[in-house]
């Protein structure tokens, strides 16, 4: 495919999540290190997620089939709920973190929670996004026909924008969630954690 | 390794060639002690015999000094380069590069040492009971730490994209003589134990280097050290280079005659020989040392055998452990030497990121950036390919952090944090290896490179809370490795048949 479709589509997915990178958080050092640690939080909810279906998967003795369909849709499930997991859990570090930060420098202005809480959404949406689509993104700079085999020709278009949403819909997530856990609104975790999954199971119709 | 050091490229003689820079935070002394100690060590720094050309003045030697003051509920502790202090009430002077490069060191310093003395009270650091409150402050913690990623993330960016372009690297082409067992084998047994084999063969090759190095340098045998490390620099920035421009211009089909190729490798390699060892501007000798730590990477990725790159991995990030805090270690030996002459040990293979600070400020003053960063750090070496010995000395140095409010804004102070490039290189190997053989997958590159930036962040935290030598490579090596096995085994058959369902988690 072209190299228009790639960088199209690269930017389409991730050119929203650079300009917030570039104009809010690139220019504070403190705030580049929780965006990679949150990163790092969503990479490890991944691997958690990815164990769960694999050990699955080997419990089912990869028979082909409808199981496996069930199999992969239980794994999505399971799957934000581990990543909400790991935001808690991030949430939790970093409020431990800026009371320290404030108890070592109390001149200094530490990032407020909500600003941690876009950052960590970020990083979680970054993450998440880069992992959703740059194989996909590469494939599109090599040979090929799309749908050839019958599927939709819009397959990198629609990737692409789905990735743009799953990482600003992270970034949002980021802010209710911590904003919850802040003021002690189980309600708005609860939200947060539904539309996930509906998010998530949304992709089910493709299955 | 890990530790604070002062950013001392003015008191360094330029050529002295020292592969590991690491100073133990000295114990707490009274001020007194201080000042007496140091003058003790600038008198012997005075008579050694180091190469001509260097030390047209007695730089003073590594100095540190306490300022402690007691708050109501948490200790602080001001660590001070007295250096920069004394470099800021010579402004004028200091600045003008001496015949070897470095500023010129005022004798009349210690009047400023004077006025610092009456602010100074006996303490004690972080761990050792003081009986005084002490703060760490942390303020500059995180402009270090981007300051480290920026380089390390350059680096693996040029190796990934190297290996991912131009297929020479990912060839198999031999073997190096270190690893002369071959994966070629029938069973996994026998490739597990020929990979085994060629580790312990590695390591040993680089221990031996290694305690050559140290003992070279107890014996003082600076010009051997001298010499040696000019002939690997020589063969990296010639030699690989001319092998790695002639596989891009492979790879890409461009043809370029002989003139030009030799005109274009002569000016690189004879630019990158005065920045690194001599004079040059910081930003260019950063990117030489860069590039060096790239070319060696790839090296490294082509000529290691799979299973043996691995293995090699963890076994060098746990003799790079056993080597900095064991403590009979050569890399801990190394350091208590140059700590007992009182001199920086050689920075061969440390990339070194200065910054002036406008002290007072919380935030960098970026205008000062540019303008003020010491053009002059000639003892920045770069890796050599024979002696492997120095890539177990990754370290990574932070100085003293300032935090002396009440200071005019006129005093500025110098900090610079400083990495060994054996970290670069064995950095930019793992995740080399990873997006070589990850079955062109990127998503395992990224896994790799964002768990060796966090482990880097995690060192450097230790780093601030021990304050002293700290390894630099367990860690994020430890990280890389599991997330590179765990990505490429679990996640990417996940995400795969996620991707190919167009299901997003």
């Amino acid at each position: 495919m072209t190299a228009a479709v790639f960088f199209g589509c690269a930017f389409i997915a991730f050119g929203p999540a650079l300009a917030l990178y570039i104009f809010t958080i690139a220019t504070e050092p403190l705030r580049v290190i929780f965006l990679i640690i949150g990163a790092f939080f969503w990479l490890v909810s991944l691997l958690f997620s990815s164990l769960f279906w694999f050990v699955a998967r080997t419990i089912t003795a990869n028979k082909d089939g409808p199981i496996q369909k069930y199999l992969l849709i239980l794994g999505v499930l399971v799957s934000v709920l581990i990543q909400e997991l790991f935001r808690f859990v991030y949430y939790k570090l970093l409020k431990k973190a800026s009371e320290g930060l404030k108890s070592i420098n109390p001149d200094e202005t530490t990032p407020s929670m909500r600003l941690l809480a876009y950052v960590s959404g970020l990083g979680f949406g970054i993450m998440s996004g880069v992992f959703a689509f740059v194989n996909t993104l590469s494939d599109s700079l090599g040979p090929g026909t799309v749908g050839i085999h019958g599927d939709s020709p819009q397959f990198f278009l629609n990737s692409a924008f789905m990735t743009l949403v799953i990482i600003l819909l992270h970034v949002f997530w980021g802010i209710i969630f911590f904003d919850g856990c802040e003021k002690k609104k189980w309600s708005a975790l609860l939200i947060v954690l539904l539309t996930h999954l509906l998010v998530s199971a949304l992709g089910k119709s493709q299955i | 390794m890990l530790t604070f050091m002062a950013s001392d490229s003015e008191e360094e003689v330029c050529d002295e060639r020292t592969s590991l820079m690491s100073a133990e935070s000295p114990p707490p002394r009274c001020c007194q002690e201080a000042r007496q100690g140091l003058e003790d060590g600038e008198n012997a720094a005075q008579w050694m015999p180091w190469p001509p050309g260097t030390r047209a003045s007695g730089p003073q030697p590594a100095g540190w000094s306490f300022r402690l003051e007691s708050t109501t509920q948490t200790a602080h502790v001001h660590f001070h380069d007295t250096r920069a202090r004394r470099r800021r009430a010579h402004r004028g002077r200091s600045l003008w590069p001496s015949p070897c490069g470095f500023p010129q060191r005022s004798q009349d310093s210690e009047e400023d040492f004077e006025d610092d003395a009456d602010h100074y009270v006996c303490g004690g650091v972080p761990g050792q009971p003081s009986g005084l409150e002490e703060e760490l402050t942390l303020k500059y913690g995180a402009k270090h730490v981007i300051m480290l990623f920026v380089p390390v993330t350059l680096c693996m960016i040029v190796v990934v994209a190297t290996i991912k372009s131009v297929r020479f690297y990912t060839e198999k082409n031999g073997q190096l003589i270190y690893t002369p067992f071959t994966e070629d084998t029938p069973s996994v047994g026998q490739r597990l134990l020929n990979s085994v084999l060629n580790t312990l063969i590695m390591i040993s090759v680089i221990v031996a280097m290694t305690i050559f190095l140290v003992v070279l340098y107890k014996y003082r045998c600076y010009k051997f050290i001298h010499g040696w490390l000019i002939m690997s620099s020589l063969m990296l920035l010639f030699l690989f280079t001319y092998i790695y421009l002639g596989e891009v211009l492979k790879t890409y089909n461009v043809a370029m005659d002989y003139p030009t190729l030799f005109l274009t490798v002569w000016n690189f390699g004879a630019v990158g020989m005065v920045c690194i060892h001599w004079k040059g501007p910081l930003v260019l000798q950063q990117a030489y040392l860069i590039m060096i730590s790239a070319l060696m990477a790839l090296v490294f990725i082509k000529y290691l055998p799979e299973w043996s790159a691995w293995v090699i991995l963890g076994a060098i990030s746990v003799y790079d452990l056993v080597a900095v805090l064991c403590p009979k270690g050569p890399l801990r030996m190394l350091v208590e030497t140059a700590q007992e002459r009182n001199e920086p040990i050689f920075p061969a293979l440390i990339y070194s990121s200065a910054m002036v600070w406008t002290v007072g400020m919380a935030k960098l003053d970026p205008s000062s950036q540019g303008a003020l960063q010491l053009p002059y750090d000639p003892e920045m070496e770069e890796d050599s390919y024979d002696s492997f010995g120095e890539p177990s000395y990754p370290e990574v140095f932070e100085p003293p952090l300032p935090g002396y409010p009440g200071d005019e804004l006129e005093e500025e102070e110098e900090r610079g944090v400083k990495l060994g490039l054996g970290d670069f290189i064995f950095y930019s190997v793992l995740v080399g290896k990873a997006a070589a053989t990850g079955s062109g997958d990127w998503n395992t590159t990224l896994a790799c490179f964002v768990a060796i930036l966090i482990g880097l962040c995690l060192t450097l935290l230790l780093l601030a809370v021990f304050k002293k030598a700290l390894p630099a490579l367990p860690i994020s090596i430890t990280f890389g490795l599991i997330f590179y096995f765990s990505t490429d085994n679990l996640v990417r058959p996940f995400m795969d048949t996620l991707a190919s369902h167009q299901l997003y988690i």
